[in-house]
Parts: C-alpha cells; structure tokens; sequence
C-alpha cells in the first residue's frame, strides 16, 4: 500500500498504524509517542485496530528540544 | 512572603520558564533546568526521524518539570492546531505554547491566524499561551478568546536585543486581564529583571541561556533576575526625578 509517511511517499505493506510503527522499527508501545492520519490524531488506544488505506498521509511524532 | 502566581487557575512555583533548544549537551541542560528552578519547560513536537537526542529527552525531563509544548514552526492555523493536539496526545497535556509565524526571516507572528488558532484550540478544551506581538490590542483580542496568558515579545527570537519597547510591554501588563509571560529576545539577566519590573508576571528563556558562555551560571543569574525584578516590583520603585535630593540629612553639618 501506498502511504505517505512524514511527507515522504512509500510503498509498504501493513494494515494498521501499530503494524506501520513496528515496520518502521518504531516500538508502539514507547511512551510520548503520537500520530496523526490525513490530519486529525488517532489515539494510541485505537493504533491497533485504525485501517490505513491507499494515499493516506501519515504524521508520527515525538517531543523535541524546543523555546 | 507569599507570591502565588497562577495560570488558568495552576499554581506555577517558578516565574522563570526555560526552553531546551540549543544547549551544547544533554548534561549542561540538565544542570541548567535545576539552577534555574524553573517549573515550566518548553519542548517542540517533531517528525520521528530526528532521533538520538531527543529519544531521551522526555525521559529525561519528565519528572523534574512539567512540558510545554509549542507549536514553533508552524504557519498555518490547520499545522497549529493539528501540532498541539499531536503534543496533547505524547504528552498528556492540554497546555500548549501557540505560536503561529507569519514570517520566516523575523519569525513574527501571523496575529490574525494566531487568535482564529487560539479560538479553536480553547474550544477544544486547550490551555493556550500565545506568543505574540507587543501590541495590547492583539493581547485582548487572545484574552477575549480565552487565553490562559499572553507572551509577548521583548524583541526578535533569538535576537537577545532585550525588551525593544519597554513601554508597550507596561501598558499590556497594566491592561491584560490574564497573565503576561515575557517570551524571546531576553539576551541576559538585566532583561529579565526589566520585564518583571514592567510589570510581567513571567519570563521565558532560552538561547540567553543555552548559548552563555557559562549556561549553568547564566541559568542561575535569570532566575535571581527574575525574582529580584519581581520583588522590586512587589516593593514600587521610586519615581524618577532631575536633580539630586540628598539622602544624608541637610541639619548638623560641620562649619554650618
């Protein structure tokens, strides 16, 4: 499936936001994690069962140093 | 001598916020955070590929103070509102530091998507704390939205040019009817005591800081500024006159 990932387009085949994190080598079980699909938050407690589809753009995101 | 400082009704121990960017390491960060004694600390959300340092950092922060997370970057009220939101959802906070720029070379903020942004984020259920202008209108127009507080500017983040109009900053603060929290430009101690003798409530800080010589001692000379400002302001200063009074008595003097 086609996804776009952080802005940037990739081919991978996964179902799920948790199955895309794993396959990312991201664990989605870490704490101060978040992720947004086309636009709007999906909480972690649905990362299991959210369906991605073709075309989506997908967010994930961490705290970093800022001001 | 008690000086509760609240914001949206949350006691704030400390009047100095400090930002995390830019220290020369981890460690120096650390040890600014504890001499500074500040409570408030910013953080930015951020795509997962900058790994490495921030990995930890949370981790690392998250016990000592409490985050605030900003919106730094973001141009559009659709990115501001998804930003703080995401920062909701890793972080477990509805506070979010809003900041919404309308120009990349100043880093001003777009003032009119800034209050459509705070709109929205205080329907939301948010605690918002926009960085702005100094201009009083644009900070009633973000209290009568709903803000939590105002940050205006002193001068240009970064810039460390201090508190570029002293007298706008006075009059917001003499005029806002939520608290005003000091945001960029701050270049070392001195600023940071001249806004809280302006009247402000709080001082942000954090190149001033990060990019010292000495950070850990910088961080240690803003907050003795911060409190020293905010006692001189809690004490009144005396009024400015043009010529000398004397200060020893006029009566007694030898060969009088």
């Amino acid at each position: 499936m086609r996804l776009k990932i952080n802005g940037v387009e990739e081919e991978i085949p996964v179902m799920t936001v948790s199955e895309l994190l794993t396959a990312r080598g991201i664990d989605p079980t870490a704490r101060f994690l978040a992720v947004a699909v086309n636009g709007a938050v999906v909480r972690r407690s649905e990362w299991c069962s959210k369906c991605l589809g073709p075309g989506d753009d997908v967010e994930i995101v961490r705290p970093f140093s800022g001001g | 001598m008690t000086d509760p400082f609240l914001i949206a009704g949350t006691p704030v121990s400390s009047r100095l916020f400090v930002g995390t960017a830019g220290y020369p390491n981890q460690q120096v960060l650390l040890d600014c955070l504890e001499a500074s004694g500040a409570e408030l600390v910013t953080v930015s959300i951020r795509r997962i590929s900058l790994e490495g340092y921030a990995e930890s950092l949370v981790d690392l922060l998250g016990g000592r103070c409490r985050l605030l997370p900003n919106t730094a970057g973001c141009a559009t009220v659709r990115d501001a509102v998804l930003t703080a939101e995401l920062a909701r959802e890793a972080l477990d906070t509805s506070w979010v530091k809003l900041e919404l720029i309308g120009d990349r070379e100043t880093l001003y903020p777009d003032v009119e998507q800034l209050v459509r942004a705070a709109e929205e984020l205080v329907r939301s259920g948010f605690t918002v704390l926009p960085y702005c202008n100094e201009d009083p209108v644009t900070c009633q127009k973000l209290a009568d939205v709903g803000c939590a507080a105002v940050m205006p500017l002193g001068s240009l983040i970064g810039s460390g040019m201090g508190i570029a109009n002293p007298a706008a900053i006075e009059l917001i603060c003499s005029r806002s009817p939520i608290p005003v929290v000091l945001d960029a430009g701050i270049g070392t101690a001195s600023d940071a005591t001249l806004a809280m003798e302006l009247g402000c409530d709080a001082v942000l800080v954090n190149t001033a800081i990060a990019r010292s010589h000495d950070p850990r001692r910088m961080a240690a000379a803003m907050r003795a500024a911060v409190e020293g400002g905010r006692l001189a302001r809690l004490a009144g200063r005396i009024p400015k006159r043009l010529f000398a009074e004397p200060s020893s008595p006029q009566l007694g003097l030898i060969g009088s």
